[in-house]
């Protein structure tokens, strides 16, 4: 026998189950305004302690180069009300400068070397084959950044420093963009050596969502393309990769906000020399990451907090880039549309 | 597009031109060279991992306390699990949540304000959230270094990851599922438990576990919120530093002993192990469960 609505059975039923619905409802609500509350949270707290050091280093903490802590053990003065060290002068050009160039080259290195593999990855290679190299690829994403680093500095950079580099240094022609490329390489520690390794970090990013966006891509129009004479690097330039623009764009910037983070293996890598951006490819380098991983220790020890501070500036600027390179992405992708066409759909 | 490749003539007058010709091979070569610079290094990054580690292996490692430049690594290891744990009952919680908001019950508006904070955070800097973690929670509020700061860093880092696998394996369970529960007259709360996340249950299993394997393997907010320790993890939340692998892999590299080397290249093993095996696994929940699936891909 059925029980019928007015069964009170049904209806306690009913009400747990009511009361299940609010409790998703809520806690779903509840729970997505953590994130917001955390990252307006961490904003606020970096801006806080920003402000000292934004009110004393002024707009030149754009453009100096110095990272002088100044006599923690001497006097304290005042500028603007702030308490800091005398002698404490600080300017984060070269730490902005090593961020962009380390990311920007690592981007541009890393960019082609994915669109490249996962054209192969699902165009060339036989399934069997196909199959563990995408795994594997995507894996490489997964590795952490500390073991990365340490790869870096013990085997990849020893090995580019002694082998490599001195090849290019010596071949290449002393004009123009060329020129970074000349000089003492080093021992393998430095700008290009960071680069190289970001960009072997961000490959795996780029490359495993192209390829999950180029498996997407309908064969009929490729199909339709080489019936028309397009050979294969037609078709992926003029089909495959305009198909899934906006996707690669979104993989792209999100390798580069990976990059303009990364700090284990940077600190690891760059030399973490401060103070003087550097002259050539080869030269040691630090990036605003790697510079308040390796500099809080010490910066804890400044009475005044003023070099704690500081590292917040330079913290909030690198912040302030991810937001920007973020927002730009968003922009990007929303101009271009969720797929672009370009095939007729008539 | 195995038939893309069959339908293209292989007559030697195609294609037209010279240079088409030309652009067609290096640009095959150029696409195999692509792949050949991305697996030839990992290869030796991962074949360098154990090549480095294995020599001096001593499995007493993984049962003996560190004594930091020497010792064994087990305050590491549990304390690195200790912290995946904590990450996957708190970033767990509100990473599935949030990506039920965000697929389910976004018919209000604020839920693009979630999407654009999660979105942030997913490629907002990571020392600068350890930076934060340690102004504010270590010294702002005295907590010390930490267990809870650890967790509520790393938390807010790994959750932009939970949430967005959450949102889209939600999204790819079929309407008519939904459609069907309804019809059965099952409130949404309970069609939600027993029908939709339950069928998308491998896909946020697999998002939970390569969120643990990234915080598994995260240094730079960790350096200053969990602090560093001898010691196995205690059970109090605050004021007791908490031991994790990657501190061992930074600070021992460059000491002047080698036995500094050996528990660097271990710790470094050890982890790569961790990592490897859960992304392995939440790559087996992926292929198994397509096999199933209807439809997806």
């Amino acid at each position: 026998m059925w029980p019928t609505r007015r069964d009170p059975s049904v209806r306690r039923v009913g009400q747990r189950r009511r009361r299940e619905d609010l409790a998703w409802r809520w806690g779903a609500r509840v729970a997505s305004w953590i994130p917001i509350g955390g990252l307006s949270f961490v904003l606020i707290i970096l801006v806080i302690k920003a402000w000292p050091a934004i009110v004393v280093n002024g707009a030149d903490f754009l453009t100096k180069s110095q990272w002088l802590p100044g006599n923690t053990y001497g006097g304290v003065v005042h500028t603007h009300g702030v308490a800091h060290p005398m002698g404490s002068s600080y300017g984060a050009w070269p730490l902005i400068a090593g961020t962009l160039e380390t990311s920007l080259i690592a981007v541009v290195i890393a960019l082609p070397i994915a669109l490249g593999t996962a054209f192969a990855l699902t165009e060339l290679m036989p399934a069997w084959l196909a199959r563990p190299l995408s795994f594997f690829v995507e894996i490489l994403a997964g590795l952490p950044s500390v073991v990365i680093g340490l790869w870096g500095v013990l085997e990849i950079g020893p090995f580019l420093a002694h082998h490599v580099y001195p090849l290019v240094a010596n071949h290449v022609p002393n004009v123009g963009p060329f020129r970074y490329l000349k000089g003492p390489v080093g021992y393998g520690e430095g700008l290009l050596t960071s680069s190289l390794v970001l960009g072997l970090m961000i490959v795996p990013i780029i490359a495993s969502t192209t390829r999950d966006l180029f498996m997407q891509v309908p064969a009929l129009p490729k199909e339709g393309a080489v019936a028309l004479g397009f050979t294969e690097a037609e078709v992926a330039r003029r089909i495959t990769i305009p198909w899934v623009r906006s996707g690669i764009v979104g993989a792209t910037v999100l390798g580069l906000g990976r990059a303009l983070g990364e700090t284990m293996a940077v600190a690891m890598i760059s030399g973490s020399v401060l103070g003087k951006v550097s002259p050539t490819l080869y030269g040691t380098m630090t990036t605003i990451a790697a510079t308040i991983v390796s500099q809080l220790d010490s910066a804890a020890t400044d009475g005044t907090g003023f070099a704690i501070s500081s590292l917040a500036e330079a913290g909030l600027i690198l912040a302030v880039i991810a937001l920007a390179v973020n927002l730009v992405a968003r922009a990007i992708v929303s101009r271009t549309g969720r797929l672009a066409a370009p095939v007729g759909r008539g | 597009m195995d038939q893309v490749k069959r339908t293209t003539p292989s007559d030697h007058s195609y294609p037209s031109t010279r240079r088409r010709r030309m652009t067609a091979v290096i640009f095959r070569g150029a696409t195999l060279l692509a792949l050949a610079l991305v697996v030839a290094p990992a290869l030796w990054l991962v074949i360098g991992v154990v090549a480095r580690a294995v020599p001096h292996w001593q499995w007493n490692v993984v049962t003996t306390l560190s004594q930091g430049t020497s010792g064994g690594l087990e305050n590491a290891i549990v304390g690195t699990l200790v912290l995946m744990a904590g990450v996957a009952v708190i970033a767990g919680s509100i990473g599935v949540l949030t990506g039920v908001r965000l697929a389910e019950l976004s018919r209000l508006r604020s839920g693009a304000w979630a999407r654009g904070a999660i979105d942030i955070l997913a490629g907002f800097p990571s020392i600068v959230l350890g930076y934060v973690g340690y102004v504010a929670l270590c010294v702002g509020l005295h907590w010390g270094f930490s267990l809870l700061a650890a967790l509520l860093i790393l938390s807010l880092m790994v959750v932009p990851y939970i949430a967005k696998s959450t949102e889209s394996a939600l999204r790819q369970v079929p309407t008519s599922y939904r459609e069907g529960a309804e019809a059965l007259g099952m409130p949404e709360g309970y069609a939600l438990r027993r029908v939709v996340i339950r069928s998308a249950l491998p896909g946020i299993v697999t998002g939970l576990l390569i969120a643990l394997s990234v915080a598994g393997g995260e240094t730079a907010p960790l350096l200053y919120t969990a602090g560093a320790t001898n010691n196995l993890p205690t059970f109090s939340l605050l004021h007791q530093p908490v031991a994790y692998l990657t501190y061992y892999v930074w600070t021992d590299y460059n000491q002047p002993s080698d036995v500094a080397h050996y528990v660097s290249n271990d710790a470094a093993l050890i982890l790569v192990v961790l990592v490897l095996t859960m992304l392995v696994v939440a790559r087996v929940i992926v292929a198994r469960t397509q096999r199933h699936a209807e439809g997806t891909r």
